[in-house]
């Protein structure tokens, strides 16, 4: 069953083509991830999936629905992290899921997304005051309100220090176990290896690889490297002569 | 999907979390309490002090020095309502100017007037000393009226005063209070956030005007019954049309604080939309002054400006006990107001 599709997708910005005839597929239940630098058309691709950005070209199906005639209901089955959202300051944790949570027709209650994220300790702090790792965690607890059925996450590890990462992965493999579906955008290989079941490789808006981490790495990494085991990072430099992140 | 119910995890539909979403994020902001209910007192008190109108104020006049200047003091020495006031010599141009003298006598035989006939106070010292120094010179009148004094209660300066302070108070608050949070969410990605959920875009932005008006009681009440209870306004209005009158001026301004609001993405930007609506109004909508100082040809416009007609709507309920019927064009301008920005700011609303 696909999760979601998308054919030859294009978005414009004036002279910048943002995204440049991109396809995806990404099935239920699976972890797919968009890998590729900053500029790769990453946020905008998942914007256009996400019904937030209008394509100026190109089809997409979300739980095979479309965007154009099923919009309600679709936003009752997704969550969302979007990139850089600061969410309201002066709002307790509680009160912000208790927010979210009225949107939906159906979903998990508060305390269970509190204990879900780890937060249960701050439900009465201020947004403003969590650290990084505890303020992407409640991004993520405001998408996982509604209990949907897909995924969506933009770059959700960034920034993060390593054990806020590590937290965040194993709350998302929990999401996978129990049959959701998730596509996010990432930098970072080590992300893209670990969570993901699929990957597709992005620059400068097309995909340039796509398939499951390993094969990719067998297939275009290892044999170019010596001095330790190929990882996507070598993939990509492969490919593109250019590193994932400008160190 | 009207057949599921809808469990909403405990939590109120929507609409009203927006609200009380928003109204939290109000009360946990000190500024913004100060200048809700604060600010507006301290403007009464001070418009008070500088107009105590207990009473009318004496005309205050100088006399220039020459021969006959001693003759002049003596005959205004008793002269009811005239104050002499003593000038130094070279400084009598000056003292005219700023209001510090409203007339000034130049010792001549008879005596010059030298004054501003543009200002009230300064024709009124005319008519007070020409008839005092006419008196001592030996005038006779040919007959004297009777006069009956009559106190209008609420026809002081600061009486008309306050019911426009509580228009200002409920235009600034209404706006700057969704203005500013409305660009300060969209600065932070919050309102792309909120789309990507199911929440409905009318729904936000009739919450960030509902989260606004729980506070409209105090904030309206407190500087009118500051005014009734420590200055001695009248209030003739009843509650109910008091409040009608609030909350249609609340509802009005929420609209188009939503229009400016609609589209600014700095502060910087929403702060000069902002100002260019509300200074002409601070200006010209008889807060201060009546309005009917302006020439005709601007009268049309300045009727139509929705803070003129809150003021007027709320001077005429609470000096004059006016019912909701005789405002009724008010309230209507008002509500076209706030109906009209709320639809065109949905339309044309940035949630990126």
């Amino acid at each position: 069953m696909i999760g979601v599709s998308c054919t030859n997708l294009v978005k414009r910005y004036g002279d910048v083509v943002a995204v440049d005839g991109l396809s995806l597929r990404v099935s239920r239940g699976e972890c797919f991830g968009l890998l590729g630098p900053n500029g790769a058309g990453k946020t905008t691709t998942i914007e256009i999936l996400e019904g937030l950005l209008e394509p100026d070209a190109g089809e997409v199906e979300v739980l095979g629905l479309t965007w154009k005639e099923h919009e309600r209901e679709l936003r009752q089955r997704l969550g969302v992290q979007l990139q850089e959202t600061q969410l309201a300051d002066k709002l307790t944790v509680e009160e912000t899921l208790r927010l979210f949570r009225s949107f939906y027709h159906r979903g998990r209650t508060v305390d269970e997304l509190l204990r879900l994220v780890e937060l249960e300790s701050k439900r009465r702090s201020w947004v403003g005051k969590l650290s990084g790792g505890q303020k992407q965690r409640l991004a993520v607890a405001c998408a996982l309100a509604g209990d949907p059925d897909l995924l969506f996450l933009d770059e959700p590890t960034t920034g993060l220090d390593p054990q806020s990462r590590r937290q965040l992965w194993e709350l998302l493999a929990r999401f996978r176990q129990q049959g959701g579906t998730i596509l996010l955008t990432t930098h970072y290989m080590d992300e893209a290896e670990t969570l993901c079941d699929r990957v597709a490789i992005i620059d400068h808006g097309k995909v340039i690889a796509e398939g499951a981490p390993r094969e990719l790495i067998t297939a275009l990494g290892a044999p170019r490297v010596v001095t330790h085991q190929g990882t996507l990072e070598d993939v990509f430099v492969a490919l593109t002569g250019r590193h994932l992140r400008e160190e | 999907m009207t057949n599921e119910s809808i469990d909403r995890g405990g939590a109120w539909p929507p609409l009203i979390e927006l609200a009380i979403a928003r109204l939290r994020e109000f009360m946990r902001e000190p500024e913004a309490l100060f200048w809700a209910f604060v600010f507006p007192i301290l403007m009464s008190v001070a418009l008070a002090l500088a107009f105590p109108g207990g009473g009318s104020k004496p005309a205050i006049v100088g006399i220039e020095a020459g021969p006959r200047s001693a003759a002049i003091r003596d005959a205004l020495a008793h002269a009811p309502g005239v104050t002499v006031r003593d000038i130094r010599a070279g400084n009598e141009a000056r003292a005219l100017r700023e209001g510090e003298v409203h007339l000034l006598i130049v010792p001549t035989d008879p005596p010059t007037y030298r004054f501003d006939a543009a200002r009230d106070e300064s024709r009124v010292a005319r008519l007070l000393v020409d008839d005092a120094l006419k008196r001592a010179a030996g005038r006779s009148d040919p007959w004297s009226a009777r006069e009956e004094p009559v106190q209008i209660a609420g026809s002081r300066y600061v009486d008309w005063l306050i019911p426009g302070i509580v228009g200002l108070n409920i235009m600034g608050s209404s706006m700057w209070g969704i203005g500013f949070s409305i660009v300060q969410s969209r600065m932070r990605k919050l309102l792309k956030r909120l789309i990507a959920s199911p929440m409905r875009k009318r729904e936000y932005l009739l919450a960030q005007i509902g989260g606004r008006l729980v506070f409209l009681a105090p904030e309206a009440g407190v500087p009118l019954l500051f005014g009734a209870f420590v200055l001695g306004m009248p209030i003739h209005g009843s509650l109910v049309s008091m409040s009608v009158v609030c909350l249609v001026g609340a509802l009005a301004f929420g609209g188009i604080g939503l229009l400016l609001a609609s589209r600014a993405r700095t502060f910087e930007a929403i702060s000069g939309l902002m100002n260019l609506t509300m200074v002409p109004m601070w200006v010209g909508s008889g807060v201060f002054f009546s309005s009917s100082n302006f020439p005709q040809a601007m009268q049309p416009v300045i009727q139509a400006l929705p803070l003129t007609a809150l003021i007027n709507a709320l001077r005429n309920v609470v000096l004059e006990g006016a019912t909701l019927a005789a405002v009724a064009r008010e309230l209507a301008v008002l509500a076209a107001w706030g109906i009209g920005g709320f639809v065109v700011a949905l339309r044309i609303f940035r949630w990126r």
